[in-house]
């Protein structure tokens, strides 16, 4: 079997940092042992995490992104992972079509390359920042998050990047930026959905400056291993664990420093479902359903039943700090 | 030709075959793990698609056999409005065992706090009476008039159906599906109003 994206030189400009992480062809072709030796450290520990991604799905024609360990709280969560299957075939991405199984099916079509993201607003370094260049901010790790969508349903997924805080940093906010805009590609002729009027395009999400700033906040440009598959949200997208998954925007294209707290697209399309801060909250009911379970995808067998939600999705030793105060039921 | 075809004595076992396919689809689906990565919400969403399925098809019945003069096509309707029922019940089954795991208390929360659970459990309760009441001796029980009265219901059972439907895409803007189940319960239902106006009799 050919894995061309292994050879040295065919890595769609992505340069390998370590030598010893390029698996020599012979080598993959015995598939099964040359996992046991990487997960054990031999190749080099970077891509210890990236086996455990392989072992539980079939190879993808996406190049490597692997990351390190993470020292950030909360980072790795010892849940089973969802495999890379249904991580890649079960999505909301509604500028591929309403149906989950739409995206994985349709998102070919989005052009990935090149890419840049605009950083506009209340900040002393607006400007365009190319894909590649924004990769080599900070070091890549890899972060296992829960997901939760807001439907009732949850993943485990091996998320691969770097805070958010890195980029911020680096736009240098002025002190009256209070919050983050983030808005996702919209381009009607790669994405069929953006045609319809299901939702107001673009996609537009936000965060409070603390919540954007707070490390668990990952900017994500990979997940197991590789970089992110079209449906997914590539090349960048945020992924914010503790709330709820539409506030994890996709295919990033504009990040906006506001002083007034911006509309997100959801709570533009149904304010009295979706609210801004929409923190994971069993105590507080979704106007047509309780938040209270979750089924997690991939969970044993079909009849098993649903789990328990967590209080901010297992991450409130982490992040409830922020939230002190607040009547959570009334900021939804 | 449809009307030779439909009066054989092997049509009505046939159409009762396919009736079942998507029942057979869905257990063997369920069986192999072919549903997705959510087989539990795609039961729960393909037996309430199978239910209002069939309750287009049933109620197309009357106006096809009208306009079409295929009077051969009366025969099979109380077995389309059973295969109504016996999706519903299904449809059911899966909402109770696969999201809240048979426990009572909280299906009789959720019927009191959702509204479009409340309104589909309404549709369920309106249409088992019918049901119980589609065999012979219960229709000589009631007589001919009182069993057209009640049979009626299912008017009120397919505008309950959409409601529920429409309601649970509510918060989702993803409407297209409800409109069109919406448009054609709409077309079938007005038929019998332009029917009863101006059909001559």
């Amino acid at each position: 079997m050919q894995r061309d994206q292994f050879s040295i030189g065919n890595t769609s400009g992505f340069i390998h940092p370590v030598s010893s992480d390029i698996t020599p062809q012979a080598v993959y072709l015995q598939r099964r042992d040359v996992l046991k030796r990487i997960a054990t450290g031999v190749a080099g520990t970077s891509l210890a995490t990236w086996a455990s991604r392989e072992a539980l799905a079939e190879p993808k024609k996406l190049s490597p992104l692997p990351g390190q360990v993470s020292k950030v709280s909360g980072a790795s969560t010892m849940d089973k992972l969802t495999t890379f299957k249904d991580a890649s075939t079960y999505n909301n991405y509604y500028e591929f079509g309403t149906e989950k199984s739409y995206p994985a099916l349709q998102a070919e079509s989005l052009v990935t390359k090149p890419w840049s993201v605009a950083i506009e607003g209340l900040v002393k370094k607006p400007g365009r920042i190319d894909l590649e260049d924004m990769m080599k901010f900070s070091a890549m790790e890899e972060r296992i998050y829960r997901l939760r969508c807001v439907e009732g349903w949850s993943m485990v997924i091996p998320w691969v990047g770097y805070s958010l805080s890195e980029i911020i940093k680096r736009a240098e906010p002025l002190g009256n930026a209070k919050y983050v805009e983030f808005t996702t590609l919209a381009d009607p002729k790669t994405m069929p959905g953006v045609r319809s009027s299901v939702l107001d395009w673009p996609y537009v999400e936000g965060l409070r400056m603390d919540e954007a700033m707070h490390p668990l906040t990952l900017m994500a440009f990979g997940m197991y291993g590789e970089v992110l598959p079209n449906q997914n949200g590539a090349p960048l997208r945020l992924v914010v664990p503790w709330k709820y998954g539409f506030k994890s925007a996709k295919s990033i294209v504009k990040i906006r420093f506001l002083e007034k707290e911006p509309v997100n697209s959801w709570g533009r399309s149904a304010p009295q479902e979706y609210g801004f801060y929409s923190n994971v909250n069993p105590l507080v009911d979704h106007p047509r359903w309780s938040q209270a379970t979750e089924r997690r995808i991939g969970e044993d067998g079909l009849l098993t039943k649903k789990r328990k939600t967590l209080m901010f999705n297992g991450y409130e030793a982490q992040v409830a700090s922020m939230y002190a105060g607040m009547d959570l039921k009334k900021f939804y | 030709m449809l009307r030779s075809l439909l009066g054989k004595p092997q049509a009505k076992p046939f159409i009762f075959g396919l009736c079942t396919l998507p029942f057979f689809y869905l257990l063997w689906g369920a069986s192999n793990d072919a549903l997705g990565a959510n087989p539990a919400e795609y039961l729960i969403r393909a037996t309430g698609d199978w239910t209002l399925r069939f309750l287009c098809i049933t109620l197309a019945v009357t106006p096809l056999r009208v306009v079409g003069a295929i009077p051969e096509l009366l025969r099979l309707r109380r077995m389309l409005g059973l295969f109504v029922y016996f999706y519903v019940v299904i449809h059911l089954l899966c909402y109770n065992w696969l999201d809240m795991g048979f426990e009572w208390s909280d299906i009789a929360v959720d019927i009191a706090k959702r509204p479009f659970i409340l309104v589909g459990f309404t549709a369920f309760v309106l249409l088992t009476p019918l049901a119980a009441t589609s065999f012979n001796r219960a229709i000589r029980w009631l007589g001919g008039k009182r069993w057209q009265l009640l049979h009626r219901a299912v008017y009120g059972v397919a505008v309950l159906a959409i409601l529920h439907f429409y309601w649970m895409r509510a918060g989702k803007s993803n409407f297209a599906e409800v409109m069109v189940y919406g448009a054609i319960l709409a077309a079938l239902l007005l038929w019998r109003v332009w029917n009863k106006r101006f059909a001559r009799h």
